[in-house]
């Protein structure tokens, strides 16, 4: 009747991320720290709305608009807006209208989207994901109804990018299936390949034939800078590659709860985009007709107007930096509690998320020593750590790893 | 070379097309009949007054941030969702039976709807959808493999009634546990509702063949401009002990359409299960889109919860609701005074935002190509496109329509 032993590990999955929130907010310890969610956090440890998005929400309100359907495809503002963002404003892809694309229901709408789009119309079932990968990926795709399987892409040893094995692995892949790519601030790890490795990632899949889809949540805010955050999209592109895009504007326009996002597969011609799209539309009328409106308005409005855009570029750098400042404070810090391992990945890694190579049991240790909540794979939220608590948590690291 | 080379190019549906056109026609005549949004006497959008306020409350509260909601939502709102159906001293409330979730309008709140359905009811898939319904129930239900569409009779065409008895024989003759879905009021397309007795009926064959109840709730207030009187029937099936869903749509009762609020409920056989269920909603609405929109859920918790914007949403539906009423009136008059023959009567005891004419395709496509007015071919159109100024228009290109029609 249930398929109940499929759902359980991944219950217990969920209820490992919302648990860890559970138990930092019944924790009276003043100095207790949560670098478990994934939402930015200022310095003060709160959350942040940006200037941009503040100021394009009183523009909104000063308009009095309507509340009117949107088409099942969503806002046409917003969709234009995050091809260009992605693309480039010069991409032929953008040029040529070769891209389909609907407004969705943030990242992990998007991500849908793709996988039901997959299922319905690709010759392949299968999907691979890099090891790890975000929570949320296998069960989206496995209820789009793929196979989902895996690729190397994290070590151990380095706390960096296992490249050899990625490739080895990547070539084994049978032609024709989906590879999901992280395009910036890989979540869990925040290990991304370099340009160059991207450049040769490209070649190996090409010769593969395989469908390639990504998932590109944090561009902006992994270095503060959108075109370098956007690399992998870009060149893929340039290099022939017809990708499905998943992105998200959760983090780097700070509209979290809003949810807004965008879904593209980029054409051959302006003819089978027009074709994809339609397509598209028929995947989302089922699952909730059409997209919400007030953050695609929010987030359109700021990628459209000069004088916003460019406050958003310097409050996303800001985000960035500050994350980048505290990865360096917290390498640092442990350097000067005199801790003798090398944390080079602390500042090597990128994004939101690090992987600080912590057992299970120092990770115990730390929630229950220090009142510092993580999830059990070690993995911190740089974007809960703040100029007033790293030198606690340094200290807190070095204790249960010395 | 692409992997979507075979990809072909597919139209949406007729309603969608419809509303393109009408957009493109430049004649200073043209009437929408299609869409169903609420518009005003002048022919536009309202924006409830209820809804501003609520948005100027919210754009200067400052302790208000945009992180995730929780995947069932803003809890405020789906309490007082869940008091607005079920009633406020509901003794299923009470015995906390009844679990909410806050969904991406009530279509969003069918598909988790039938996706639990289909990932963890162990009873019979059938899913009884009556003849006619929204055309989109058929979709969301074909697209998951393992339902079965199948239809009950619910309009008979000559009476323009609903024939509850071919409806109840249908359900009669549905395997034990089948699951139907049933418009709680304002029945979309026809307009026409149930009696209470017939309700009472209904309930009847559901109970003795243990259907699995599923009710769509997108225009409560619509029917009679009070929601406790729209609400009878799920009230009346909760006192009887039923388990059933309540997909609820917030689009037309507040004028939200576009900000996606709705709320999903499953009143449950006990406590335990009603729990056990909402927590396997959660899980089914993470791998979808994680957790839902924020913005319109905080205006419609503020329209339900804040005492005075309450009444002032109370005074807005019933202000909806006599004015589609009015359209009623004007176009019944003006066919009658047109002399348009047959029975129009229909148009004023229908309820909600559309009307089954009873006009053929042949005729509708008249509508359509020589006099600029838009509907769907099915004959349906909503009253909220009609106004006191294009009354004697609408009457008169209907006179036309069926003497000239030519029918196949």
């Amino acid at each position: 009747m249930v398929d109940i032993m499929a759902k359980q590990w991944y219950q217990r999955r969920v209820r490992a991320i919302i648990g860890v929130t559970e138990a930092f907010n019944r924790d009276t310890n003043p100095n207790k720290m949560n670098v478990g969610v994934g939402a930015y956090r200022d310095d003060a440890g709160k959350p942040y709305v940006l200037p941009c998005v503040r100021s394009a929400e009183e523009l909104l309100v000063s308009q009095n608009l309507n509340h009117e359907y949107l088409p099942t495809h969503g806002c046409p503002n917003l969709r234009q807006a995050a091809k260009v963002l992605a693309f480039g404003a010069d991409s032929v892809a953008v040029t040529e209208n070769l891209v389909a694309s609907t407004q969705t229901i943030s990242g992990t709408g998007a991500l849908r989207i793709g996988g039901e789009f997959i299922k319905k119309f690709h010759s392949s079932e299968t999907i691979y994901l890099p090891t790890p990968s975000w929570g949320n990926h296998t069960p989206i795709f496995r209820d789009s109804g793929l196979e989902v399987k895996s690729y190397t892409y994290y070590k151990k040893d380095t706390k960096g990018l296992d490249f050899q094995g990625m490739l080895s692995d990547i070539s084994q892949i049978e032609e024709g299936a989906t590879i999901l790519l992280h395009a910036c601030a890989h979540n869990p790890t925040g290990v991304d390949p370099s340009p160059e490795q991207w450049n040769e990632i490209s070649q190996v899949v090409k010769s593969r034939n395989l469908l390639v889809f990504v998932d590109m949540a944090y561009q902006g805010f992994a270095s503060g800078n959108l075109e370098k955050d956007a690399y992998a999209v870009r060149k893929f592109t340039e290099e022939g590659h017809r990708i499905l895009l998943a992105q998200s504007f959760a983090k780097n326009m700070g509209v979290y709860g809003e949810r807004c996002g965008a879904f593209s597969i980029v054409g051959e011609s302006e003819s089978e985009a027009a074709a994809l799209e339609s397509q598209i539309k028929i995947v989302v009328r089922p699952m909730y007709s059409s997209p919400a409106l007030h953050a695609a308005r929010l987030v359109g409005t700021v990628l459209n107007d000069p004088a916003l855009y460019a406050q958003w570029l310097v409050d996303v750098k800001g985000m960035a930096d500050r994350i980048i400042s505290m990865r360096e404070a917290l390498k640092s810090g442990l350097e000067k509690e005199g801790s003798v391992h090398n944390w080079d990945h602390l500042v090597n890694q990128i994004g939101m998320f690090c992987f600080t190579g912590m057992t299970p049991e120092q990770v115990a240790r730390l929630t229950e020593e220090f009142s510092v909540y993580l999830t059990k794979d070690g993995r911190i939220s740089v974007a809960g750590v703040s100029s007033r608590n790293v030198e606690y948590l340094a200290h807190a690291m070095h204790t249960v790893t010395k | 070379m692409s992997h979507f080379g075979e990809v072909s190019y597919v139209e949406l549906p007729a309603v969608f097309h419809l509303s393109g056109r009408f957009a493109a026609d430049t004649d200073p005549n043209k009437v929408n009949l299609t869409i169903g949004a609420y518009r005003t006497e002048a022919g536009k959008p309202w924006v409830l007054p209820c809804v501003r306020q609520a948005e100027s409350i919210l754009a200067s509260d400052e302790t208000i941030n945009k992180e995730y909601l929780s995947m069932s939502g803003l809890q405020s709102l789906c309490d007082a969702a869940m008091r607005l159906v079920l009633g406020e001293s509901s003794p299923v409330i009470q015995e906390d039976r009844a679990v909410a979730l806050q969904t991406l309008s009530g279509t969003g709140a069918l598909y988790i709807c039938f996706q639990f359905i289909d990932q963890f009811y162990g009873g019979c898939k059938d899913i009884y959808v009556s003849d006619p319904s929204w055309g989109n129930h058929k979709l969301m239900i074909d697209r998951i493999p393992g339902l079965n569409f199948k239809q009950y009779p619910y309009y008979n065409s000559e009476t323009m009634t609903v024939d509850v008895d071919a409806m109840c024989r249908t359900l009669d003759g549905a395997a034990e546990g089948s699951v139907v879905l049933l418009h709680a009021c304002a029945h979309n397309p026809t307009g026409i509702d149930p009696s209470r007795n017939d309700w009472e009926k209904i309930a009847a064959v559901c109970r003795k063949k243990n259907l699995l109840v599923i009710f769509d709730l997108a225009y409560l207030g619509y029917a009679s401009g009070d929601y406790n009187e729209d609400a009878w029937s799920i009230r009346y099936f909760a006192d009887l002990g039923m388990e059933f869903f309540v997909c609820q749509s917030f689009a037309k009762i507040m004028g939200l359409y576009s900000e996606r609020v709705g709320a999903l409920h499953f009143v449950g056989a006990t406590s335990e299960i009603a729990h056990k269920c909402l927590s396997q909603m959660k899980i089914i609405v993470r791998s979808i889109y994680s957790n839902p929109p924020s913005h319109g859920a905080r205006i419609a918790s503020l329209c339900l919860n804040n005492r005075d914007l309450r009444i002032e949403w109370e005074d807005c539906l019933k202000e909806m609701h006599a004015r589609i009423r009015r359209a009623r009136t004007y176009l019944h008059t003006a066919l009658k005074m047109a002399n348009v023959p047959g029975n129009w009567d229909h148009i004023l005891s229908q309820n909600g935002m559309f009307s089954y004419t009873g006009l053929t395709k042949a005729q509708c496509e008249v509508l359509i190509e020589k006099h600029h007015i838009y509907l769907l071919k099915s004959g349906r159109i909503s009253m909220c496109g009609v106004t006191e100024s294009n009354a004697k228009y609408v009457a008169e290109s209907f006179k036309d329509a069926i003497e000239t029609a030519k029918e196949n």
